[in-house]
This record gives C-alpha cells, sequence and structure tokens, in this order.
C-alpha cells in the first residue's frame, strides 16, 4: 500500500539529451494517491510504457525521483519496491501448473507452505481459475494466462501498487469487458493503487476513477473522464478524446474578434473584458478555439440561436450512427462535425450553427486560456 | 458424394523426386540389405539368410566397441550440453562482443573432422605438443599413444573443443527467442537467478535442446576421422569406435556380407535411440 509520488521525473533513451524532442519522458511532477484506481491514456509512443517502467523499477530515470510514501526508490530493483506488473502479452511460466504459477512469487518470498497453499486458493477464487489450478499453464487460452500473470501480482499481500500495461490487448473483445469488471471488483476488494496503462479511451473510462493523458511525454490533463471531456485542458485532449474530437479551429485575433477565414467571432460573447485585455497584449498568439460535436447547436434560422452569434453553413454529410448522427457542416473552409441526438432536428441542405458559451474552449499556445487565472 | 477429381498424371510430376530418392536412398540401402544376406565370392554368392546377422551380434569385438561407442556418446552429451548451456548463458546479449563471441565459437564448427584430428595430434604429443609436453613438464603422466585413458580423454577433449559451439550457438539463439517480458515478470516476482534459469530459460530452451542432443547424439555415435587420426584406434581398442571396426571389416577384410548385416545394424541403433528419445520428449510435453 503506498502513494507513488514522481518529482520533476524525466526520462531519456539517449546518452546527452538536449533537446525537449530527446525525452521520452518530460520532466513532470505527479502523485498516484494510495488505493486510487487510475488510467495513463495517451497514443502509442507518448511514452506510457516507459513511465510504467519507471516506476516498477524496470528503468531508471535519468532524471528526478519516484518516491513510494516519501520514501525514493530510484536505486531500487523491481524486486525491492514491492510492485506487480502485469504486461501486454500474457506471461506465464509455461513448464508449470496454473497452482505453481501463482506460487511462484511466494516460493520465492520463502513463505511457509500452508500459507501459500491459503493465498493461492484465495486469488484462484477471485479470478475464477480454481477448476484450472492442475492445468499445465501453456495449455490455457490467452484470456486464462492473463488472469494467471494477474494473480501472480495479487497473491503476494505486500504489494504497494499493480501496474498493468494495456492488459487486454491480446484479449477477444467479448472477454475484455469480464475481465475489466473483474479488475474493478479486485481494486475495490483489496484497495490496491492501480496504474492502468491503455490507448483506449473506453477502457480507461470505463476503469479509472481519474486518468492521466499523456502526450509527447508529458501527462497534459489529470483529471474524472468527465473532466477530461468537459473541460480538455489541452488542445490533444479535445482531440484524443470523444469520438468524433472536438473540433479545433485556428483562429486569428482582429480588432475584437476572432477570425477564421471569413467568419467572425466577437470576443465579448465569450470573453469578459480583462481576459480580453490579456489577449490582446500578447504578440501573434497561437490561438485556436475548440467545441466538442455533442455542444454545437444547430438550428434551421436565426431566432433559435439564443443571442449567441449564428453561422449559415453548409451540410456536406449525415452519418447515422443508430441513436444518433454526425453531421459534418463546412463553415468558412472548415469542416465542423456536430452530434445529433436521436429526436432533435436534422438540416438537409443549410444549417444554422451556434456555440455556446459555455462549451466553446480558447487555447492560447496549444493550453486553455483561463480568465481566472491569468 | 466423392468430389475428387481422379488425374493420373499428377504422379508423374512426383516421378522426378521419386527417382532421385531411389537413386541415392533406396537402391544402395537395398543393395546393403541385399549383401547382407548373401555370401559373395569372386563371381558367384549363396543365400545365407540371417547367418551374418546372427555372426556380428555375436562377435565379441563388436560388442565391445558397441559399448565403448555408447559411454563415448553418452560422455560427450554428458559434457557438451551443460557446457554449450552455460557458455550460451554466458555470452553478452548484443553488441560487437556478442558479434565477436559468435564469429570465435563458430570457427571450430568450419574445420573439417581430419583437421581437428591432426590438430590435437601435434596439439597432445608428449614430445613437442604445447599440451602433452606441458603435460609432462608438470610432472602430470600424458601419453595418448601409450595410455588408454589418455587416449580416450583426448578423443573426448577434442570432440568437445570442436562441437560444444554447435550446442552453445542453438542456445544462443534460444535464450535470445525469450521476450523481455519474462525476464521482466521473473524480477517482479522476485526469482532469483537460479529460478530464471530453471523456470523460464531451461524451459524455453527445450526445443533447441532437442535438437542439440539429437545432433550431438548421432555425429558423436559415427565419429570416425578424429580417433583414427589420433591413434588409428589404439593403443590397443581403446578407442576404436563402431564405424572403425566397420571400415576394417568391409575394407580391410573385406567381409561384405558380415559388413552389411553390421551396416544395417548400426544404422538402425542410431535410428531407434533417435526416435525414443524424440517421442519421450514430445510424449512428455504434450502430457495433461
Amino acid at each position: 500500500m503506498a502513494e507513488i509520488r514522481l518529482e520533476a521525473l524525466a526520462h531519456s533513451y539517449l546518452e546527452s539529451p538536449c533537446k525537449p524532442e530527446d525525452y521520452a519522458i518530460r520532466e513532470m511532477n505527479h502523485i498516484w494517491e494510495q488505493g486510487g484506481a487510475y488510467a495513463l491514456l495517451g497514443p502509442s509512443g507518448c511514452g506510457k510504457s516507459t513511465l510504467l517502467n519507471i516506476i516498477s523499477g524496470l528503468l531508471t530515470p535519468s532524471e528526478g525521483h519516484v518516491k513510494f510514501d516519501q520514501k525514493t526508490v530510484n536505486g531500487l530493483e523491481p524486486n525491492q519496491r514491492n510492485i506487480a506488473q502485469v504486461f501486454q502479452f500474457p506471461v506465464v511460466y509455461d513448464s508449470m501448473s496454473v497452482f505453481d504459477n501463482l506460487a511462484f512469487p511466494l516460493r520465492n518470498l520463502k513463505y511457509p507452505k500452508d500459507k501459500i497453499d491459503q493465498k493461492v486458493k484465495e486469488i484462484a477464487d477471485v479470478l475464477d481459475l480454481t477448476a484450472l489450478l492442475n492445468r499445465r499453464a501453456n495449455h490455457l487460452t490467452a484470456d486464462e494466462k492473463q488472469k494467471v500473470s494477474m494473480g501472480r501480482g495479487l497473491v503476494r499481500d505486500d504489494v504497494s501498487a499493480i501496474l498493468f500495461d494495456e492488459p487486454l490487448t491480446v484479449i477477444d473483445p467479448h472477454l475484455k469487458w469480464k475481465l475489466r469488471r473483474k479488475l474493478k471488483q479486485i481494486h475495490e476488494k483489496f484497495n490496491i493503487t492501480m496504474v492502468y496503462v491503455t490507448h483506449d479511451q473506453l477502457e480507461a473510462s470505463t476503469f479509472a476513477d481519474k486518468i492521466a493523458l499523456m502526450y509527447q511525454g508529458q501527462i497534459v490533463q489529470f483529471g474524472t473522464p468527465q473532466e477530461l471531456f468537459e473541460t480538455p485542458e489541452h488542445t490533444f485532449v479535445g482531440y484524443f478524446i470523444g469520438s468524433p474530437g472536438m473540433n479545433i479551429i485556428e483562429v486569428d485575433l482582429k480588432g475584437s474578434n476572432f477570425i477564421f477565414d471569413d467568419i467572425k467571432l466577437p470576443l465579448a460573447d465569450y470573453l469578459d473584458p480583462a481576459a480580453i485585455d490579456i489577449l490582446c497584449k500578447k504578440e501573434a498568439p497561437n490561438l485556436k478555439i475548440g467545441i466538442r460535436p455533442e455542444f454545437i447547436k444547430i438550428t434551421n434560422n436565426v431566432s433559435q440561436c439564443d443571442n449567441q452569434p449564428c453561422f449559415e453553413c453548409n451540410v456536406l454529410d449525415i452519418e447515422n450512427l443508430g441513436t444518433y448522427k454526425i453531421a459534418t457542416l463546412q463553415l468558412g473552409q472548415q469542416k465542423i462535425k456536430a452530434r445529433i441526438a436521436e429526436d432533435a432536428f436534422v438540416p438537409t441542405e443549410k444549417a444554422m450553427i451556434s456555440f455556446p458559451k459555455r462549451w466553446l474552449k480558447i487555447y492560447l499556445d496549444e493550453y486553455l486560456f483561463r480568465e481566472k487565472n491569468l | 458424394m466423392n468430389l475428387k477429381v481422379k488425374n493420373n498424371k499428377a504422379w508423374f510430376l512426383v516421378l522426378p523426386v521419386l527417382a532421385l530418392v531411389a537413386f541415392s536412398a533406396i537402391i544402395p540401402l537395398m543393395t546393403v540389405v541385399n549383401y547382407s544376406v548373401q555370401d559373395i565370392f569372386d563371381n558367384s554368392s549363396v543365400f545365407v539368410g540371417t547367418e551374418w546377422y546372427r555372426e556380428i551380434l555375436n562377435d565379441p569385438r563388436l560388442q565391445s566397441s558397441l559399448i565403448r561407442q555408447f559411454v563415448f556418446s553418452g560422455a560427450v552429451l554428458l559434457v557438451e550440453i551443460p557446457l554449450g548451456i552455460l557458455v550460451a548463458l554466458m555470452m553478452p546479449k548484443s553488441g560487437r562482443m556478442a558479434s565477436l563471441c559468435l564469429v570465435i565459437l563458430a570457427m571450430p564448427l568450419l574445420i573439417p573432422w581430419n583437421v581437428v584430428g591432426t590438430i590435437w595430434q601435434i596439439f597432445g604429443r608428449a614430445d613437442i605438443g604445447l599440451m602433452g609436453a606441458f603435460l609432462n613438464g608438470i610432472g602430470i603422466d600424458y601419453n595418448y599413444a601409450s595410455n588408454p585413458i589418455d587416449a580416450w580423454l583426448t578423443v573426448l577433449l577434442m570432440d568437445v573443443w570442436h562441437w560444444t559451439s554447435l550446442v552453445a550457438l542453438l542456445c544462443y539463439s534460444g535464450l535470445r527467442a525469450i521476450p523481455d517480458a519474462y525476464y521482466q515478470a521473473a524480477k517482479i516476482d522476485q526469482a532469483s537467478a537460479w529460478a530464471v534459469f530453471r523456470y523460464i530459460q531451461l524451459p524455453k530452451l527445450r526445443s533447441v535442446l532437442v535438437i542439440g542432443i539429437l545432433l550431438r547424439f548421432m555425429d558423436s555415435f559415427m565419429i570416425y576421422a578424429e580417433p583414427f587420426v589420433l591413434t588409428g584406434g589404439g593403443p590397443g581398442n581403446s578407442t576404436t569406435f563402431l564405424s572403425q571396426t566397420l571400415t576394417k571389416m568391409a575394407i580391410g577384410q573385406f567381409d561384405l556380407g558380415p559388413a552389411a548385416a553390421f551396416s544395417l545394424v548400426y544404422f538402425l541403433i542410431v535410428l531407434l535411440v533417435s526416435w525414443l528419445f524424440f517421442t519421450t520428449i514430445t510424449h512428455l510435453d504434450n502430457k495433461k
């Protein structure tokens, strides 16, 4: 049981990194609290697995500290850290039976025999492996093997955290949700800190209480699935979370308007004067606006736009996805996706759209621009 | 309903292979079978049935060389397999040193058998050989030409020197094929180095070891050139193994009948032992 703290942590696979691009993990500070269920989400190659291996001790970070309950563990080998890790491809010791596999970590720790028996049976019961205990591990199916790998992490009383490195990649879809639920149950039962690496947002949001979204070696946002959806802190979060992702449009600041193509959005409709002041002082700011397809309001005439700026656009395509539809709209040169709820108005050739103030996000240098913080 | 289209012309396609196999294997083998049941004089031959078989199986010279042969092959396996595994485990995993090791290991394998024999024949000579003279110099009485045990050990050493590389290379490739995740999982499971070897590396080496053991058994069971070059099978008969006994019989004494019977028995022994070994191993693997 432990809280895992990353302090000024950075890692590079190169010997003498200088550019930020040389780092697989760029300097970060982060805390995984004891007992939490976390997901580490991000695209391939963003540094998720590197970060996981640093926490478990398979990799030594080039800079910064990893602390378990305030104790620096940088120099410690994985076996001294009391961490369990489940890998992408199930690792079972195939010359051994399932029982021996589960007992392996305990035997290595020289537990007494009756204690081993009791622990293995307990864990086999939780994971529904009891019937397979006497089978040779190499004859198991992929999901059974993965359960055995998880079991080896769970049998030890002393594990401070279990790390999962995309554990469901090789599992059949219909077994995925079963195993995921099992994990959730285990988490509730044993109150162990769990960090789950995945590139699948659905997996992340069903498993975790809080998601850390990684991009280019950094955690760009750490929050509940809802926070990631509603208030993306970074344009990448907007793009990566949601299906389809956030509409992100590059804009210029001219006079008192955001301008893209020949469309004008009056600043005063979205920001208060103090914030406008700050933005106007920046020289050639890298500005983007973002809005989720779910929050775009589509109507057929101006009067329904609730006094918000309203734009006419061409309907390029309507995709019917069963319970909802995705409209692709052309506004200026931009293609904008909007989600239309089941019983809502479906435009045909032309539509009027507006961006509700609450859901239009403004990004300065890719990060969310907040009025109160500045 | 039978949907198979019968087309007997297809057999013509198999014919070339059939002819090749016939001329390279079946016909020579059948000739040997033919010899083994006849007594051949200059221009005539008499059918003798199983007489040659009975004769050679009761020949004490043959029986003793068969026993010697088994002891030798057993010793070869006992030394080369563990040693090969050990060498493979100690080799660097990647980089320039790994390539260098591979080249050095591959070198003995490129040397022909009789050259290996000659190298060791000179190397071991008690008067001028580097090893032989050195051993005698520090007071160890070593002479392969007069002492059967020394001769025996020299042949064994020669074979180990020549062929351990093969086992090591096979094991090395087997070890490299083990995914890193296994070592990482073992680290996390707090496994000791011995446990890693016993439960990860050794089981994963199983298939290459089967190949290695089979190759080394068959090869050492047919050893000919090395002892022949070293001492000509002596001193006495101490390093006269099966193939040499056979050659003496077939070419030296021109006993074609018994030699043919002997060849077949020899062949069957190699086949039988290899088959027994292989089926036992695969059987164990499929259990449960």
